[in-house]
């Protein structure tokens, strides 16, 4: 009796041991995970004013002054910095909306519809995708060109090329209408309904998770992208997108402070985005995880 | 040639059969096609075409102050390339073309009629409702894809580069020279760097991917754990790098190791060092710098993706094991870790190939620096082929050499993923788990 309620003691403290060094990695990781956000968020307050506080790169963390000076610096329309913004936003939206049509579409055709070539396609389509995206920028910057679409008028060239290839990206939203029985479409067939009917008012309304989840992504993309972005509109300051603009304010380093202005800059541009994602946090984990298990 | 004088007349006159037959939409549409293919022939793609052999040989030249242009091979290999698909797509639509008669007529004979306008337009929204869906995103990844990618591969097998950059100066074929190049060893050839900007891809791949998967699930199951309260709070905390635009915080990242950085700073004020940590500057740690920076972003994403699967484990699984008298460990290797590998197999491939080509953790973190005297054109490294490639792109105009690698690349990926695919447990044995 007694050795027993010893050995269930020593298994309730070593219970309880592991739960402490569980929080104890808990909370040392979430401090690792945390400090380059706060170390942003921190500095983006400290002044460029040099004789308040030098705005370049420091090697302490709380800044000395807090002000507002790199927000106001932001709005006072010395830079693009507005427009950059205006930019990425309109971006992301009208890439949002179409790719996620676009990616409907094919997703609907390839899940539901049997045609000719259709595997073909499929299979073509994965080739394609293991050709690096770059390899193709040149011959896309004249494409662009051709229509006006660089410099002055990258900002419809940029969303002309990321909604144009965004049918191969179907794999996540066929793999979730694969899911839905076929019987439905079948009984609303033999009830006289058309394709396109059951697609858009018995699919389209089924499939609000991934609708929001492939939006999602989508909507995020064009935050983030560099490489296009700066090839497109090159030289002309407008045309940026803030991802551009910052990066530059980072590399040209910061004789002139600018890097707590990136750091402003940037805090900016991640609240809504980091909003947006954690309120849609959930249809954002369904779709990859639905997308990982079908690969 | 077969059918009667209608179709005998479509072989040349696209859609007359069909027209004469009172299928007017469908007539229309197949003679538009040909008269838009003839004048696009005559008035474009021809020359072009005609040129794709040596493309181009009259020299821009200089008459005074006035520059006269020649032949512009980037023109002439991108429209020959078009014109070579437009003749490929066209000779397809002339084959439906005549399928089309053939069928019309044999209805027509068996005494049936054909289907009427209404509903040969009706039927896009029904039976063949994946022709317009699939139309325009099809066409997108043709012009905006395919047609690319067919060019550049084309300017692997040219010398052009800065030194024959269109319009002032011409470009020609030159075989396989520039594969040569790449795979010689010599002084001149790029084989070396090649090779190590290579084997660096593949390495930082293989840790990028398995480093992340493995530390994602522990940190997924220490928060699926009974006891941990807040469970939310955690794994809110851990996505924020999921969540801020990759640019921020990367860059910001870069930074803090900056030699004049946060990170530096503090360890210099405390005395624990006298001179700044080379996190950037060195070969060796800016590499291990990379891949650790990365796990930073990798292990948010690997836990929301491994929580939702380890929850599907059945749990009479893990108290069988336990009635057994197998610890938590022995759990772990015999019952979730397999069950994870079979499940995420395929994911875990796209995870390796994407990482071959993750662009913008090292673009952001290094740019591939730092440089080194040992690489040939200007590789550094940190750089992936892909940095690399892009960096040929847009300092140096190499244009040649960055196709090149691009397809190189490719091959890389296909191989990689040729080989695995076909080994995976969940590919061999679907019923595996279930």
């Amino acid at each position: 009796m007694n050795s027993e309620k010893k050995i269930r003691s020593g298994m309730k403290k070593k219970k309880i041991f592991g739960t402490v060094m569980a929080y104890a990695v808990l909370i040392i990781i979430s401090i690792i995970w945390l400090f380059p956000f706060v170390g942003l968020t921190l500095q983006s307050f400290r002044s460029y004013d040099p004789n308040v506080e030098y705005g370049g790169m420091v090697d302490y963390l709380i800044p000395k002054h807090f002000s507002l000076d790199n927000y106001r610096f932001l709005f006072s329309g010395e830079t693009n910095y507005l427009i950059w913004y205006r930019n990425t936003l309109v971006i992301a939206v009208f890439v949002s909306i179409l790719q996620t049509i676009v990616i409907l579409c094919v997703s609907y055709a390839l899940s539901r519809m049997r045609f000719k070539g259709r595997k073909l396609l499929m299979r073509f389509w994965l080739i394609l995708g293991m050709f690096p995206g770059f390899l193709t920028m040149i011959c896309l910057y004249f494409l662009l060109k051709q229509f006006g679409l660089t410099q002055a008028g990258a900002i419809p060239g940029l969303i002309l090329v990321s909604v144009a290839s965004s049918g191969m990206g179907y794999y996540v939203c066929k793999g979730y209408f694969d899911t839905i029985p076929k019987a439905l479409d079948d009984a609303a067939r033999i009830d006289g309904a058309s394709r396109a009917r059951i697609f858009l008012t018995m699919i389209i309304p089924m499939s609000k998770p991934i609708i929001i989840y492939t939006a999602l992504v989508a909507f995020m993309a064009p935050w983030c992208d560099y490489i296009f972005a700066s090839y497109v509109a090159f030289g002309h300051d407008a045309s940026y997108n803030v991802a551009v603009a910052m990066t530059r304010w980072v590399w040209t380093n910061d004789y002139q402070g600018y890097f707590t202005r990136f750091c402003a800059g940037g805090i900016l541009v991640a609240i809504p985005v980091t909003i947006l994602f954690m309120a849609l946090q959930n249809y954002y984990v369904e779709g990859v995880t639905g997308g990982a298990v079908k690969g | 040639m077969k059918g009667d004088a209608k179709t005998k007349i479509s072989y040349l006159i696209l859609g007359f059969g069909q027209m004469v037959r009172g299928q007017w939409v469908k007539g229309i549409a197949f003679l538009t096609t040909e008269i838009l293919f003839i004048l696009y022939m005559v008035k474009f793609g021809g020359t072009y075409l005609s040129k794709i052999t040596t493309l181009g040989t009259v020299e821009t030249y200089k008459e005074g102050r006035k520059t006269v242009y020649g032949d512009n091979s980037f023109h002439i290999l991108l429209f020959g390339i078009l014109t070579i698909i437009v003749i490929i797509a066209f000779i397809c639509i002339w084959y439906l073309n005549i399928r089309d008669n053939l069928k019309a007529e044999a209805l027509l004979k068996q005494g049936k009629k054909l289907p009427s306008n209404t509903k040969v337009l009706r039927s896009l929204l029904d039976e063949n409702f994946d022709k317009t869906l699939m139309t325009l995103p099809v066409a997108g990844v043709f012009l905006f894809t395919v047609i690319p990618i067919i060019f550049m591969i084309c300017i692997a097998f040219t010398n052009y580069d800065a030194k024959h950059q269109a319009p002032a100066n011409l470009f020609t074929w030159v075989g396989l020279d520039n594969f040569k190049e790449l795979l010689s060893f010599g002084t001149q050839g790029m084989g070396m760097t090649f090779f190590k900007v290579l084997a660096w891809t593949v390495t930082w791949a293989f840790f990028a991917t398995f480093i992340d998967y493995f530390l994602g699930l522990a940190v997924a199951m220490l928060i699926n754990k009974k006891e941990i309260k807040l469970k939310k709070l955690w794994r809110t905390i851990l996505v924020l790098t999921i969540a801020v635009p990759q640019f921020v915080s990367l860059l910001y990242v870069m930074k803090m190791f900056a030699n004049d950085g946060l990170i530096n700073g503090y360890l210099m004020k405390w005395g624990w060092i006298s001179s700044p940590i080379p996190f950037w500057v060195d070969p060796m740690l800016s590499r291990v710098m990379i891949i650790v920076v990365n796990i930073w972003i990798g292990i948010p994403y690997l836990m929301l993706i491994t929580t939702g699967l380890l929850m599907n484990i059945p749990s009479d699984l893990y108290e069988s094991a336990r009635v057994d008298g197998a610890n938590s460990w022995q759990a772990f290797i015999h019952i979730t870790l397999p069950y994870m590998l079979f499940v995420t197999g395929p994911f875990l491939l796209t995870q390796f190939t994407g990482n071959l080509n993750n662009f913008n953790v090292i673009y952001l973190l290094t740019q591939g620096r730092p440089q080194s005297i040992n690489l040939a054109n200007n590789a550094g490294s940190t750089d992936l082929l892909v940095t690399w490639l892009y960096k040929m792109t847009i300092n140096d105009s190499n244009y040649r050499m960055a196709a090149v690698i691009g397809i190189m690349v490719f091959i890389v990926t296909a191989v990689v993923t040729m080989v695995v695919y076909n080994r995976l447990p969940s590919v061999r044995d679907e019923e595996g788990f279930q």
